[in-house]
C-alpha cells in the first residue's frame, strides 16, 4: 500500500512571494514516492499555490513583516490532507471568501481579473476548512488522489 | 519574464518563454504584454506552448491583457498545455477567449 510507504511531511517557509515557488517544489519532491499522475500533481501544485498566494497577499500584506507558513501533508485512504498554518492577519469575517461570483457572460471590460484563487481551491479541493486559533490561521483541505 | 514577439501579416505572435505565469511574474507579464501590443496588427496570438503552470494571478494577468487591448486588438490563445487548459476551463475563461490547440492552427485560421 502506498499509504504505508508514504510518511507525512512538513514544509516551513517565510511568507513572502519569493518563497512560494520553492515551497511548491519541495512539496512536489515530497510527494514523489506516490507517483502521482501529471494531472494529480498539477492539481496539488495549483491548489497549494493559490492557498500560499492568499496568505502572502492577505495574511502578510506588503506593509507587514512576513512571518512563517507551515504546510503539513499526510496521506489517508481518501486522499492527501493538507494543513497550512500562518501567523498573519485573520480572514475577513473569519470566513473563506466564496471567490469568483461574477458571471463570464458580461462585456469584456467587466470580466473579473481576480477572485479565481478561492474558486479554484473550492473546485479542486474537498473539505476546505478554516479556523483562527489564537494568533494562527489554520486552513485544512483534502485533495483526492488515486493510491 | 521573457516574451518574444514577431509579426506575420495581420498577426502579432507573442510567445511566453517561461514555464510559469504565476503571482511573482504576473505584473511583469501584464506590463510586457502592454508594451508588445501597444501598436501593430489587429490580432494578437499568445503562444502558451512552453507554459506548464498558470495560477490565478497569471490567469488574471492574461484577462487584463485582453481587456487592455479590447476595442483595438483581439487576443487569442494557442498551445495550452494540460494544466493551463484546465485552469481556463474551470474558471470558464475558455468561453471569453478564443483558444487554438496549436500556434499553427491559429495561424491557419486567422491568416488572410
Amino acid at each position: 500500500m502506498a499509504i504505508s510507504r508514504f510518511l507525512p511531511f512538513g514544509i516551513s517557509i517565510i511568507g513572502d512571494e519569493h518563497a512560494i515557488r520553492d515551497a511548491l517544489r519541495q512539496l512536489l519532491d515530497g510527494l514523489k514516492p506516490l507517483n502521482l499522475d501529471i494531472e494529480e500533481a498539477g492539481t496539488v501544485e495549483l491548489v497549494l499555490a493559490e492557498a500560499l498566494n492568499n496568505i502572502v497577499e492577505h495574511a502578510y500584506p506588503a506593509d507587514m513583516q512576513p512571518g512563517p507558513i507551515n504546510i503539513d501533508c499526510a496521506l489517508k485512504s481518501d486522499g492527501l490532507h493538507f494543513e497550512i498554518r500562518d501567523e498573519g492577519l485573520a480572514m475577513p469575517d473569519g470566513q473563506i471568501p466564496l471567490g469568483m461570483t461574477q458571471s463570464t457572460n458580461v462585456d469584456v471590460l467587466d470580466l473579473p481579473e481576480g477572485g479565481f484563487g478561492w474558486f479554484l481551491i473550492r473546485d479542486l479541493a474537498k473539505d476546505v476548512g478554516y479556523a483562527r486559533v489564537g494568533a494562527c490561521n489554520i486552513l485544512k483541505l483534502r485533495i483526492a488522489v488515486a493510491t | 519574464m521573457e516574451l518574444s514577439s514577431k509579426t506575420e501579416g495581420p498577426l502579432r505572435i507573442v510567445a511566453v518563454q517561461d514555464a510559469r505565469i504565476d503571482a511573482i511574474v504576473a505584473l511583469k507579464f501584464k506590463e510586457a504584454m502592454r508594451s508588445l501590443t501597444a501598436d501593430g496588427p489587429e490580432w494578437v496570438v499568445l503562444d502558451l506552448s512552453k507554459v506548464q503552470f498558470v495560477d490565478s494571478s497569471g490567469l488574471g494577468a492574461i484577462v487584463a491583457a485582453m481587456k487592455n487591448m479590447a476595442g483595438e486588438r483581439t487576443l487569442v490563445l494557442a498551445g495550452l498545455t494540460p494544466m493551463v487548459d484546465k485552469v481556463f476551463r474551470l474558471t470558464r475563461m475558455d468561453q471569453v477567449l478564443r483558444i487554438f490547440g496549436t500556434l499553427d492552427a491559429a495561424l491557419k485560421e486567422l491568416q488572410v
